[in-house]
């Protein structure tokens, strides 16, 4: 798993591919080295990237057979995001999930969102989709930036 | 049994592949920037989850088929996605009008379909859920603004409703031997889906302003394969490189 740690987001190179937490499972079935990894949007074209990176980083380690698994249940969501790489994404000015238990983001109602960059919580709303599957799109009222911002799930 | 949940399986995913593509038409053509990406990545969460669809479907079918073999190897008789989804996006009232009624019917049959005794089939929903959620959220604002708007929107959205609402019926009508698949508990019921269904676009249409006419022919004849003109356009197009091409890789 520490290898795999060096592999980064291809979308968001300040968070590993464990810290966003695809990988679920890395076990020996046989000879083959099986890593089980979760989508975190079902259509995400980083997954095919991330799949790659990881045979490629396996394969310069040693590892001659690997085999990916794809599961889906449990559902990945942003609540296995930890604290540290929470943070790595608010330095990179990407406003980190505020929990899925807030469920105003499934009622539709705006929310406030920590602005990354002057910390301010006067932000609105611009787009519920943004650069990449996983982001929204916000506004800060007070520096007036425009930043992302990473969607629960 | 397999049979059934494999064309099962073709319906739902064949309606989330085409209505991807036609959505897809929208990339660099949306009316600003943060609507044409709210499209592409509605089109992503289509395509991600039809692909996994048609990969268990393949697998189900115990074939060697592949995903891509079944998204570009299967002619027009052989699709059986709802009809509304190959309708053409029209104006931008149209594609979010059809988005909405799509996107609610979704997210209830999904939800039902993540509790399937199928353990690949519930996963897939579950996941899917969450994105639908977003989906739905966007399109049914949407509606509403156009219907509350200006004229030319409510206009718009009025004009869009006769156009789209005729498709409606058959997202309701169900494969051959569906009501097997209900019975051993791997899919919910058309009809409960459909009473629910109608209730919430009841709402969204009063606040919008749009009125609910009464007896209005429904086309149908998706769940037999058959479909409207729009339906050999859009594969012709889809599937062009694949068939040219047919040992391509990405």
């Amino acid at each position: 798993m520490g290898w795999l740690h060096e592999i980064p987001d291809p979308e968001i190179p300040v968070i590993s591919i464990v810290e966003l937490g695809v990988i679920r499972d890395l076990h020996f079935n046989d000879t083959t080295l099986e890593v089980t990894i979760t989508p975190t949007y079902s259509g995400c074209p980083a997954m095919k990237q991330m799949e790659d990176d990881v045979i490629k980083k396996l394969h310069e380690k040693g590892f001659d057979k690997v085999k990916i698994n794809t599961v889906y249940d449990p559902a990945w969501t942003t609540d296995w995001l930890n604290e540290a790489a929470r943070l790595k994404l608010q330095n990179y000015g990407i406003a980190p999930p505020e929990g899925t238990k807030d469920k105003s983001a499934l009622l539709g109602e705006p929310k406030s969102v920590t602005c990354p960059r002057c910390k301010s919580k006067q932000s609105e709303m611009v787009s519920q989709f943004g650069s990449t599957a996983c982001k929204a799109l916000y506004k800060c009222k007070d520096c007036l930036e425009v930043f992302d911002y990473f969607k629960c799930i | 049994m397999n049979e059934i949940l494999f064309k099962y399986l073709l319906r739902i995913s064949d309606s989330g592949l085409i209505l991807a593509q036609r959505i897809s038409a929208w990339t660099g053509h949306g009316p600003f920037l943060e609507e044409d990406l709210a499209l592409t990545n509605i089109a992503l969460d289509l395509f991600g989850r039809s692909r996994s669809l048609l990969d268990y479907a393949g697998k189900l079918e115990g074939k060697g088929r592949s995903e891509d073999d079944l998204a570009f190897f299967r002619n027009e008789r052989h699709f059986y996605n709802h009809l509304i989804c190959e309708q053409p996006n029209g104006d931008y009232a149209q594609t979010m009008l059809r988005q909405a009624f799509v996107d609610a019917y979704e997210l209830l049959l999904y939800t039902e379909l993540s509790k399937s005794k199928d353990t690949t089939l519930a996963a897939i929903a579950a996941k899917s859920v969450k994105e639908i959620t977003y989906h739905k959220r966007h399109s049914f604002s949407w509606v509403k603004r156009f219907g509350n708007g200006t004229e030319e929107s409510f206009t718009r959205l009025q004009n869009a409703f006769h156009e789209i609402w005729p498709y409606t019926g058959d997202m309701f009508e169900p494969i051959e031997g569906e009501a097997e698949l209900v019975k051993n508990g791997f899919v919910p019921d058309l009809q409960k889906i459909k009473a629910d269904w109608e209730k919430e676009i009841k709402n969204l249409l009063q606040e919008s302003n749009i009125t609910l006419p009464e007896n209005v022919y429904m086309h149908s004849g998706s769940a037999k394969a058959l479909h409207s003109e729009h339906l050999g356009f859009i594969l012709a197009e889809m599937q062009s490189l694949p068939r040219a091409y047919p040992d391509a890789k990405w």
